[in-house]
């Protein structure tokens, strides 16, 4: 365990991912610490949602290694990897809530997967997540279908933490939602990230959340992590896109 | 590190105070629902109720839910019970589960006799709404056909030519070898029963009038309805989903005239040219197994075959070709648009496309029989 304390939750180290002949990622190294908030920024098209989807397992890798607790996912075994699986959520730039199923089932799915618990713990726990997440319980007899941009996100982060996990990935979790659902949305991942001690990693455009949520940003440019650490030191780069991004006009609202 | 849980009662005089120590956490949730259920029974009437969490070595959701289930059943009457020892960095998270209203969940009202019988009444009041559904996209694709006649330069012919690729010339191959080894199967089965009365040679009068008249459009357009009526579905219905058919409409743009023309003048054209195909694949297999199996010489089946059929029998498949196709493709455009946000949505109308898309492409055939046999073709 004090190995694990010390040990980054996930160490990314000379990642390359390349499609057909544009090289993305370009041995890139990351690491996020136990605990906290990373906020990963960068242009769009920079490749932050591939380096999000090669850690979870979606894109392959040319080269390079990923641990996550500490369990290097290429040479894992299958009952390793589903360990590892339990232990983290995932919420998806559009949500991916299962169409067919209703809200509720959509948060209970990977409990009746993983959890031998009686249905009425599950349907406490999931009116608990909507709770958590700002929905009422009646949205839990919806469909996906039947909800608006917000509740969707809303959902799919009760999905994501519907097993408590140690770990999740956040794909521009405020994007489309007003600014005060975003902002209670950094709020609610504050809180949650300090109840159930979680680590966040989150890929954002909103500044707000960097300011208001995060720990630690890495910024992603040229297929490598072109500057990590606190809003500060971005703010004192001198790297031409990290100024224009924190020194914008839209920065400049924020920080005032 | 991870601990099992516990919960141990002490009693205190009057003061009822249960201990619970180790990991509440999902992963021990199946053991600590039990924990809790037993302790809710609890019987007597303490004048106090406490529950120490300050030895709980890790808490999550689950395990603050249940902390906060036990609060809720040992507060009956007068005596409201407390959580003791909490400390600050869970406070927030039991903080958050105490303002969950336990609502009861609604179950699915069960399946009865009463419900099934409306199930099937709903499914034959749906007949009627079908075949509506049907007259109104025949209208409105017409209407389309109309305008763009009227103003040929908002036709699309790029859309139509993309169209004819994927649904005629990409259909070609697996058409030609399915017609190609049914004329094989039916020459093979004529010789074969033929033969018994000494007239193998019908053989070729029967594969002629049977591939020319009826199973070569039959068959062709039935794979038609199963290869391109299901894609026009799924493209249709997936565009819905993803509101691409919303977005055009707010642009100005028909979708009738759009999307689902291009895709049935594409089909209307296409399966009267497969048909064709279909039917001379059909015949060369009839007439390579009638050769090698039968022993009718080629020359010998094609003098046959011009004696045995007309011109005839060609025109009567050949002009139920484009009616089949306009039936596969209004039916497949109309369940494409009539799909619903969900992907089980787009499974059930891909279904129904290529069911509904069959079976009137034999309802279809049957009409026509009575009418050539009627008209005397």
């Amino acid at each position: 365990m004090a190995a694990e304390v010390q040990n980054p939750i996930i160490r990314v180290r000379n990642v390359t991912v390349q499609f057909g002949s544009t090289r993305v990622l370009d041995g890139l190294d990351l690491d996020v610490k136990r605990g906290e908030i990373l906020g990963f920024v960068g242009p769009s098209g920079a490749g932050k949602s591939v380096l999000t989807r090669t850690i979870i397992g979606l894109v392959p890798k040319v080269a390079g290694s990923i641990e996550v607790f500490g369990v290097d996912l290429d040479s894992s075994s299958t009952s390793q990897r589903r360990n590892v699986e339990r232990r983290w959520g995932v919420l998806f730039q559009q949500g991916a809530l299962f169409s067919s199923l209703t809200v509720r089932q959509n948060i209970q799915f990977p409990m009746r997967e993983y959890l031998r618990v009686s249905q009425r713990l599950m349907d406490e726990i999931t009116m608990a997540k909507l709770t958590m997440v700002g929905l009422k319980p009646e949205v839990a007899e919806r469909f996906p279908s039947e909800l608006s941009g917000g509740m969707i996100k809303r959902v799919a982060l009760a999905r994501a933490l519907s097993l408590d996990p140690d770990l999740v990935f956040l794909d521009e979790p405020t994007s489309g939602l007003d600014p005060i659902g975003a902002g209670d949305f950094d709020d609610l991942v504050r809180t949650l990230q300090r109840t159930l001690g979680l680590t966040v990693f989150m890929v954002t455009h909103d500044l707000d959340s960097l300011y208001t949520a995060c720990d630690r940003i890495a910024v992603l440019g040229n297929g490598k992590i072109i500057a990590a650490g606190s809003i500060a030191d971005m703010q004192a780069s001198q790297h031409p896109w990290l100024r224009q991004y924190f020194h914008g006009k839209r920065a400049r609202a924020v920080m005032a | 590190m991870s601990s099992d849980p516990k919960l141990e009662r002490i009693a205190k005089g009057n003061a009822l105070a249960l201990c619970a120590t180790g990991t509440w956490t999902a992963s021990f949730a199946p053991v600590l629902e039990r924990m809790v259920a037993d302790a809710e029974k609890l019987a007597g009437t303490p004048q106090s109720i406490f529950i120490d969490v300050s030895e709980v070595a890790k808490l999550d959701t689950f395990g603050a839910w249940l902390i906060e289930r036990l609060r809720r059943s040992l507060t009956k009457g007068p005596v409201e019970a407390q959580i003791a020892g909490l400390s600050a960095n869970y406070s927030s998270l039991v903080d958050e589960v105490r303002r969950v209203r336990a609502t009861a969940v609604v179950d699915s009202s069960p399946i009865t006799i009463a419900g099934m019988l409306e199930q099937i009444g709903r499914a034959v009041a749906g007949v009627g709404g079908t075949i509506a559904g049907l007259v109104d996209m025949l209208g409105a694709v017409l209407a389309a056909w109309f305008r763009v006649l009227i103003h040929p330069r908002s036709f699309r012919l790029t859309s139509t030519v993309h169209h004819m690729e994927q649904v005629c010339w990409r259909a070609v191959p697996i058409i030609v070898l399915i017609t190609f080894l049914i004329g094989c199967i039916i020459a093979q089965q004529g010789i074969f029963h033929f033969r018994r009365f000494g007239a193998d040679i019908f053989v070729v009068d029967m594969l002629g009038v049977l591939v020319l008249r009826e199973i070569g459009v039959l068959l062709v357009a039935i794979m038609v309805a199963g290869r391109s009526g299901s894609a026009y579905t799924a493209e249709l219905g997936s565009m819905k989903m993803r509101e691409e058919i919303d977005a055009l409409r707010t642009m100005g743009f028909d979708p009738i005239e759009v999307l689902v023309l291009p895709r049935m003048i594409a089909l209307v054209l296409a399966l009267p040219i497969l048909a064709f195909l279909g039917a001379m694949a059909a015949l060369y297999g009839g007439g390579l197994v009638a050769w090698l199996y039968g022993g009718v010489e080629p020359e010998a089946f094609l003098l046959r075959l011009r004696d045995a059929i007309s011109i005839d029998h060609f025109i009567v498949g050949i002009v139920k070709a484009p009616v089949m196709a306009a039936v596969i493709g209004i039916v497949a455009c109309v369940e494409g648009l009539a799909v619903q946000g969900s992907a089980e949505s787009l499974g059930q109308h891909t279904t129904a496309s290529v069911v509904k898309g069959i079976f009137f492409v034999i309802v279809m055939d049957g009409i026509f029989a009575i009418f050539f046999a009627s008209i005397g073709m």
